[in-house]
């Protein structure tokens, strides 16, 4: 774990994201598919705390070339300030953090599955199994066309690639589970790797359940410190022998997990998915937009 | 020595006894027990590290969410997750007795009965120089109303763990209360060395989208600079009635000037919580900060300041100080 300030060497948008690239050639010789880094925002505007971001390519060219790259979806204050930041701009990061994914050695194919920005660890992931010859499908989905990761990019890297849309204006319209059984099926994948929104992972991991596919899901939960000493960041874990259960900490010993041994009806059950149905419909609340967050 | 350079005043504060090499310790729950973040922080460079609060049972804490980013601070309804205190034990004790640094140990409990058992198990282990007793809990003897808040419930709890152990025992209050200089006089009499102030402010936010609390708990602890004025005036309030029990005062510290504003209201030594997270090395440039201030004031120590706040001649009656 390492902490060091970083210059912006580019932000670039990717469809409705800004990928940021930085130079952190410290973080990005360690960083594993699947990890993550706690970048600072400007306290001053109210906030106190780093906002998590996943590890969406290092290239280790050794000295200081190495860089970083991180993917950002804009959607509140910290996300709005950070998708501003400019070439040469110095930002706070200390990474790498967490668990990334495992693989074992004579895997031979894999499937990989992101939901909108989740896809953005995946390519990280995808690039070192390629390189230790292993097969890798991707499933990418999103809400409309904007919103899926890198398409054309990510149809090079893999070697079979479904795209799914909720509105279907890129590849299949519906949702990754939609196409995962077929995927599975073509690809015989011995083991999955998700990312995405936690519904998402969720539906991924109980469908692999069902066909005994070992399933990795790297997933999201509000972290205070990242670094493991608050508790925040809690994810009901069974035991092996699946009896018992313990809260695991997603900044620590995540943020991959094995989805088969979430409690995801105890994590997920109660978390409130969207605005209220039932309730008198609110006053109309503004919400600054992107653009008014930043001075 | 030769070629080592004159800092001028020192930083070590002794607290009736207990002693650390700089005012700035680790405040429980924001920090575990330090060795999360040994990779991270020279933990010689702070003045100690006060654990995460230990249970007698595991706990498993709340359902998330357990944190919720609020204006200049944070709530948080972790509930005590923590192994229990054999899991304590087996887990942190051999870095705590190898650390080399002075260790606090936060114990929790929901009765008079946990505080004591887990007095007993940690009394002997090597490396803690003092026990914090985190009395801003619910005690289930008394229909779960926190221990802190009232005088007799406080120094009960108190009371037993100091017949126990002759480490010197902090209690650490809520500013919860109607009277804290109460409930510290009561600490102080069942036996407590010293006080930590304060423990984070209950409060609540609500989700204006989907009409739902933000916190999983519902309601969940302040901390972080949105509370610092209220830490400040607990401070301040108990120091002027007990001058010579220690106080260690924390609450929103994120500066050296924050920390140097709870040594004049009269605290001895000051913890750090919240803003670890955003920025983990800042204990050790509070402390840095605090020499300076210190230097260019020609003082030699943080004890120098202590309750030195200038007050007027005739503080203003009570009645009407809020407006
Ligand atoms: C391990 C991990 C990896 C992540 N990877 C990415 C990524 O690659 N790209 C990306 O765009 N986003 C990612 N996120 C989500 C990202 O951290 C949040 O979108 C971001 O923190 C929101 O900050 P904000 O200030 O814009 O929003 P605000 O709503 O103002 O944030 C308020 C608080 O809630 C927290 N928060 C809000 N939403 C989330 C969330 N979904 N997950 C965790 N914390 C949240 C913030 O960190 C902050 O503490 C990841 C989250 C985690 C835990
Ligand atoms: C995430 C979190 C967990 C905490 N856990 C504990 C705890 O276990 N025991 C305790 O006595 N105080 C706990 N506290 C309170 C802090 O020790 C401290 O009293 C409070 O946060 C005020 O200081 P700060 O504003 O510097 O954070 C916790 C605070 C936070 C933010
Ligand atoms: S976010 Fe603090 S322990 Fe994980």
């Amino acid at each position: 774990m390492i902490r060091t300030r970083c210059e912006v060497l580019s932000n670039r948008r990717t469809g409705a994201y800004h990928s940021l690239t930085l130079v952190a050639p410290d973080i990005a010789d360690r960083a594993k598919p699947g990890q993550f880094v706690q970048i600072a925002v400007p306290e001053g505007r109210e906030t106190l705390l780093r906002r998590p971001f996943s590890i969406h390519q290092a290239s280790r060219r050794g000295g200081w070339a190495g860089t970083l790259e991180i993917v950002l979806d804009a959607r509140g204050r910290g996300t709005a300030w950070l998708a501003e930041a400019r070439t040469h701009d110095v930002l706070d990061v200390i990474g790498p953090l967490g668990r990334g994914f495992s693989y074992a050695a004579d895997l031979g194919s894999c499937l990989l599955v992101g939901g909108g920005y989740g896809g953005a660890p995946l390519f990280f992931l995808a690039e070192e199994l390629r390189a230790r010859n292993k097969l890798v499908g991707m499933i990418l989905g999103a809400r409309d066309h904007e919103r899926v990761f890198k398409p054309i990019e990510g149809k090079r890297l893999a070697d079979t690639m479904v795209i799914t849309t909720e509105d279907g204006t890129m590849g299949e319209r519906g949702r990754v589970t939609d196409v995962l059984d077929a995927t599975l099926a073509r690809t015989g994948a011995q083991v999955v790797y998700a990312c995405g929104p936690n519904a998402m992972l969720r539906a991924v991991a109980e469908r692999c359940a069902v066909r005994g596919i070992p399933c990795q899901v790297a997933v999201e939960e509000l972290m205070a410190c990242g670094l493991g000493v608050c508790w925040t960041c809690a994810v009901p874990v069974v035991g092996r022998d699946g009896r018992g259960w313990w809260n695991m900490r997603a900044c620590v010993e995540g943020p991959v997990f094995n989805g088969s041994r979430i409690w995801w009806d105890r994590w997920l059950g109660e978390r409130p998915a969207e605005p209220a149905s039932s309730a008198p419909e609110p006053e109309r609340i503004h919400r600054p937009e992107a653009a008014e967050v930043r001075p | 020595m030769n070629g080592e350079p004159d800092l001028g005043a020192s930083l070590a504060v002794g607290l009736n006894g207990v002693s650390f090499p700089t005012p700035v310790l680790a405040a429980s729950g924001c920090f575990n027990s330090g060795r999360e973040m040994a990779g991270i922080v020279d933990l010689h460079r702070i003045g100690g590290v006060v654990t995460k609060s230990v249970t007698l049972h595991p706990t498993k804490g709340l359902p998330v969410p357990r944190m919720a980013e609020t204006p200049s601070g944070m709530l948080n309804a972790i509930g005590l997750q923590n192994p229990g205190v054999e899991g304590f034990l087996q887990k942190e004790g051999p870095f705590i007795g190898a650390a080399g640094i002075p260790v606090v140990v936060s114990i929790a409990g929901r009765s008079v009965e946990e505080f004591s058992q887990v007095t007993l198990r940690i009394r002997d282990l090597p490396g803690v120089v003092a026990i914090e007793a985190n009395i801003s809990c619910p005690n289930v003897e008394r229909r779960n109303q926190v221990f802190a808040c009232h005088p007799g419930d406080a120094a009960e709890v108190i009371g037993a763990m100091s017949r126990l152990t002759r480490l010197p025992i902090f209690a650490k209050l809520t500013a919860d209360v109607t009277d804290i200089v109460a409930v510290a006089e009561a600490c102080v009499r069942a036996g407590a060395h010293g006080l930590s102030l304060i423990n984070t402010l209950l409060g609540m936010a609500i989700d204006t989208e989907t009409f739902r609390p933000r916190l999983g708990a519902v309601t969940g602890g302040l901390s972080g600079p949105a509370i610092r004025p209220v830490a400040v005036r607990c401070v301040y309030q108990v120091a002027q009635a007990l001058p010579d029990v220690p106080i260690i005062g924390m609450g929103g510290i994120r500066s050296p000037n924050d920390a140097v504003e709870f040594l004049l209201a009269g605290a001895w030594a000051v913890q750090v919580g919240t803003a670890n997270f955003f920025d983990p090395g800042v204990m050790i440039d509070i402390g840095e900060g605090i020499r300076r201030f210190l230097n260019a004031r020609g003082l030699s120590s943080p004890a120098d300041i202590r309750g030195k706040a200038r007050l007027p001649d005739r503080v203003a009656e009570p009645a009407y100080r809020r407006g």
